[in-house]
């Protein structure tokens, strides 16, 4: 029940922030402060707990930290099925850390109807907190719709110069890919019910259930399409650089930090283990999607000049990684795929903290218009630096262990694919030290008095640099919780079956 | 006696106008003509649910069909008229004059909807229909400032008595050549004629089909439908889209389960490019619209196409249940939805007398001038794109499991690309509403409207959460159908 009274203390929490408006404008993002606290001091200490209730996937036992499950419509035999494993667990704290770090990112920035902002950014987590949860697809397909209102009106009313295109065209996207997941989960389903005799959504009861081959694939195409869209990957990536550029600071953090892990998390959880055959049937198209979308998202990131939108490609690029990664289906690679979700996710969210923070002072993300930024804010710079040095894949960080053992593992499985996207590794560094070149080194045009990074910044970003030096120096925490996992998600798509290697 | 009993709802309501119409001749007052028609429609619904849960199905003379099916589209309609009551009351105070006939005219077009709903027989059916339809002429062209109303109503009852006249032409070549009138009876001699015989009926229903679709203002039939929605009043317009629209389709839809029309080809063929036509040509020009109500008029041809899909999902062997189900839920949905939009514009136009307040860039900065409006507005929008948490959702959800159900692929993705057209629109009005306000000039709600508007939202909501006790009914009321 952690989960779900977590998810009704958001729903709540952003209620109040908007009342709490009336009364004084401060108030309404102390309340959001409060309620993802009281949220964080729920949802933390699960992590010391070892999973124990057992629910079988695939035939093997699968091991569940909480698991609830209720009657909603009984007539189409859809529950409240609402689970917590080490994986779902990751994902919560990244959403709820993030959240931390979009709130203070957004402290000073948001001054006009601010209780309504925090309502929508409460609304937001608890939404992608029901999409990392739900194990029945009609709620799981419930939450992924949900989470793009206040997402949508986040971009639409506090959004930058063309807001209303970015919002739309991000609404757009996730919807129609949506639509089509929402066919192959009912056709999924029917069938199921044609050959038991019940209908259910269940996610349990769903993974017994074989479709025929033929229909099987284009099902799975459905669920494919819709999380491929939301990662995103090449060729379905064309809203992501202008919702992120467009978006207020704190929902570019959400949606680079989480919303793209929500796609990640649907192939993991749902695509995969749902249909393992035709899984394997499109992994070589999709590892090669993946590659490209390494190569593309990398070259377009360094043609910008708009720093955001250099941010939003390196994003393309990242999750290429990943998308490389689950689809090699190889045990090594699948780890790093999951280490990089988690790795981007801090190190991405930070990168967009500070675009917005520089955004704030300068009023320009234009990069052109930088330029020895050092010089004026010596920390910024700093921290900026060792953000940039993570994400372009700096042994010892996070994000080094995730792409080096998705490169390792997919190399075993398709050599000529993943030569092309380790090339990424290259232009990923030429990218970063660009940008980090342009904005901060170099000669600035004129004296500006700036403003260096203050107590409140430093409190959102001291954390996610601790975060990326554990995941680079022990990434074994995130192993241990997730080999259980992953072992038993993967085990009829990884050839030869999940061992639990060495890792 | 006893056998009339079924026929209470309607007796009562028959009771209801009658009173009113003598409390007209004696005291005109708009409020207690208001609070006369709320309180008789209110006793017609208590009535509905005492026929529901006492009386079983029954057939009352042969013209007159009370089952659940019919109860549930009268529960709907009167549902509807309550709250376009509700609505109205206000819009019609504050324009003065003689304002108290509006709500006889409403009440008999309610009576006339309840017929319809129920109607098992054409002659029955043909009553119900002219008495739904006149009462909606005099209704639109109520408001005698401003000509577009005006125009609409004469626009209106020339397009309406021409789908009627293809309706009882369509009804004649069928009765000569079954010789009778009654939709079970015809329904036992349908398939048996052959060479010419058959090409009559084939034509007879064809005819019937292009009747109907024209009152469903589904494609290609759909001309009428902007300019009347846009010149008629808001709550009439409101009343329009959803109680002629409703009855009409339970009509076909009963005439089509019992007849099983369905198994000629060229009538399914028919239909389908009704679906197709509908969902294209409603969704690709709502797109440009910059009046609210012109927007809604497209808006509610696509979904009209949606609910087509559904209907066509039934003619499918295995999949007639559920699509019985999903048009049902899918209609209650679209009732409400509808009566919410045009409820937002009725209470935005009140005191524009000579025209209601339907301009796109009128309702700009709405979220910050009058933040609860607008977030009905909202609902309404979201629930129309079928978004999650609106009880459109579940009617998506629905149409999509009754196409899924019956593997009409081709429409499906018709439905997907649809929506994804129709998404633009429906968000544009609710980007519009986030803009800096123009004007900070106070919007008035009244009282009653704001309290029906609440309610309807409410309700939308709550059929969108936990829809559990409606789904439950409708499947049981959709296995006795089928």
């Amino acid at each position: 029940m952690t989960v779900i009274a977590c998810m009704m203390i958001l729903f709540i929490g952003g209620v109040i922030a908007g009342l709490a408006q009336a009364w004084n404008k401060d108030w309404p993002k102390w309340v959001s402060l409060f309620t993802c606290a009281i949220v964080a001091a729920l949802i933390f200490p699960l992590f010391f707990e070892t999973p124990s209730i057992i629910m079988p996937v695939l035939g093997t036992p699968s091991y569940w930290i909480e698991l609830v499950d209720i009657d909603w419509i009984p007539r189409f035999g859809i529950g409240i099925t609402i689970g917590l494993d080490g994986l779902s667990l990751l994902m919560v704290m990244l959403t709820i850390l993030l959240g931390f770090v979009a709130l203070l990112s957004s402290w000073t920035e948001i001054k006009e109807r601010s209780g309504f902002f925090q309502c929508n950014l409460l609304w937001t987590l608890a939404g992608v907190i029901g999409v990392f949860t739900s194990l029945d697809l009609f709620l799981f397909f419930f939450f992924w719709e949900v989470m793009l209102i206040p997402m949508y009106f986040l971009i639409a009313i506090w959004g930058h110069e063309n807001r209303a295109y970015a919002a739309m065209k991000f609404f757009l996207f996730t919807q129609v890919s949506g639509l089509l997941m929402l066919i192959s989960i009912l056709t999924l389903a029917l069938y199921g019910a044609n050959q038991t005799g019940e209908l259910t959504f269940n996610y349990f009861e769903l993974l017994g259930h074989q479709l025929p081959p033929d229909i099987g694939y284009y099902v799975m195409l459905g669920f494919f399409i819709a999380f491929v869209v939301k990662l995103p990957a090449f060729p379905f990536h064309p809203w992501l650089p202008d919702a992120h550029t467009q978006a207020p600071t704190a929902a570019s953090v959400l949606l680079a930090g989480i919303l793209l892990k929500t796609g990640a998390y649907g192939l993991i959880r749902f695509t995969i283990p749902l249909f393992p055959t035709a899984s394997q049937q499109i992994a070589e198209i999709a590892m090669f999607i993946g590659a490209i979308s390494i190569i593309y998202g990398a070259v377009l990131a360094f043609a910008q000049t708009d720093f955001k939108r250099l941010v939003a490609y390196s994003s393309v690029s990242h999750m290429g990684f990943v998308l490389l990664g689950l689809y090699a289906f190889n045990e090594i690679a699948i780890q790093g795929a999951v280490m990089q979700m988690v790795a981007h996710g801090f190190s991405t969210a930070a990168l967009f903290m500070i675009a917005g923070a520089i955004q704030h002072r300068l009023h320009t993300r234009d990069m052109r218009k930088m330029g020895g930024l050092w010089h004026d804010m010596p920390r910024m710079g700093a921290i900026a630096l060792f953000f940039i040095v993570a994400s372009l894949g700096m042994p010892g960080l996070g994000n080094f262990v995730g792409e080096f053992l998705v490169l390792m593992g997919a190399f075993q499985t398709d050599m000529i694919v993943t030569s092309i996207a380790a090339l990424g590794l290259i232009t990923g560094a030429v990218y970063s030290l660009i940008a980090m070149q342009k904005v901060f080194q170099g000669r600035g045009e004129e004296k500006r008095n700036l403003v260096d990074i203050g107590v409140r910044e430093l409190w959102a970003l001291i954390p996610l640099i601790i975060g990326l030096i554990w995941l680079g120096v022990y990434p074994q925490t995130v192993f241990d919780r997730v080999d259980p996992v992953l072992s038993s998600l993967f085990q009829h798509t990884v050839e030869g079956g999940w061992i639990g290697s060495g890792l | 006696m006893i056998d009339l009993l079924p026929l209470l709802p309607m007796i009562v309501l028959t009771g209801v106008i009658l009173i009113l119409m003598l409390v007209i001749a004696f005291a005109r007052n708009l409020a207690f003509t208001c609070a006369c028609s709320v309180f008789g429609l209110v006793l017609t619904f208590i009535s509905i649910i005492w026929v529901e849960t006492n009386l079983g199905t029954s057939q009352v003379t042969p013209l007159i069909i009370v089952d659940d099916f019919a109860l549930m589209f009268c529960a709907i309609v009167v549902l509807a008229a309550f709250f376009v009551s509700l609505l109205a009351y206000s819009y019609h105070a504050s324009r003065g004059d003689y304002q108290d006939e509006f709500y006889l005219l409403l009440l008999l077009s309610t009576l006339g909807g309840m017929i319809l709903a129920s109607s098992s027989h054409f002659a029955s059916f043909i009553l119900g229909l002219e008495l739904l339809g006149v009462s909606i002429y005099a209704m639109i062209s109520y408001p005698t400032k401003g000509l577009k109303s005006l125009e609409a109503a004469l626009k209106y009852l020339i397009l309406s008595g021409v789908s009627s006249a293809l309706i009882l032409f369509g009804v004649a070549l069928l009765y000569a050549v079954l010789g009778t009138l009654s939709f079970s009876e015809m329904g036992e001699a349908y398939f048996q004629p052959t060479g010419y015989d058959r090409l009559f009926i084939l034509v007879g229903s064809g005819m019937m089909l292009s009747g109907i679709a024209f009152k469903l203002s589904l494609a290609p039939f759909h001309m009428w439908t902007p300019d009347v929605y846009e010149g008629a009043p808001a709550p009439v317009t409101a009343f329009l889209a959803t109680v002629s629209k409703g009855c009409i389709f339970a009509v076909l839809l009963r005439l089509f389960l019992v007849l099983d029309t369905f198994q000629y080809d060229a009538v399914l063929t028919g239909l389908f490019w009704l679906a197709v036509l509908s969902i294209l040509i409603g969704n690709i020009l709502a797109l440009m619209q910059t009046s609210i109500k012109r927007l809604l008029a497209y808006s509610s041809i696509a979904q009209l196409g949606y609910l087509m899909v559904a209907f066509i999902a039934a003619s499918i062997l295995g999949g007639k249940s559920l699509a019985i189900e999903a048009s049902s839920f899918f209609i209650i949905a679209y009732f409400f939805t509808t009566i919410g939009a045009f409820g937002v514009v009725t209470i935005m136009s009140m005191d524009n007398a000579d025209q209601d307040t339907d301009l796109m860039k009128d309702y700009e900065g709405l979220f910050w001038r009058r933040p609860i409006l607008a977030a009905f507005m909202s609902v309404m929008m979201l629930s129309l794109a079928g978004i999650p948490l609106t009880a459109g959702f579940v009617g998506k959800f629905y149409v999509i499991a009754a196409g899924v159900q019956s593997e009409l692929w081709t429409l499906l993705i018709l439905v997907v690309i649809g929506s994804g057209i129709g998404l633009f629109y429906y968000l544009k009005v609710i980007y519009t509403m986030t803009k800096q306000p123009l004007s900070d000039e106070v919007i008035k709600v009244p009282l009653t409207g704001g309290w029906a508007l609440a309610t309807v939202t409410i309700f939308l909501l709550v059929l969108g959460i936990y829809p559990t006790a409606l789904i439950d009914w409708l499947s049981t009321m959709a296995l006795s159908m089928s």
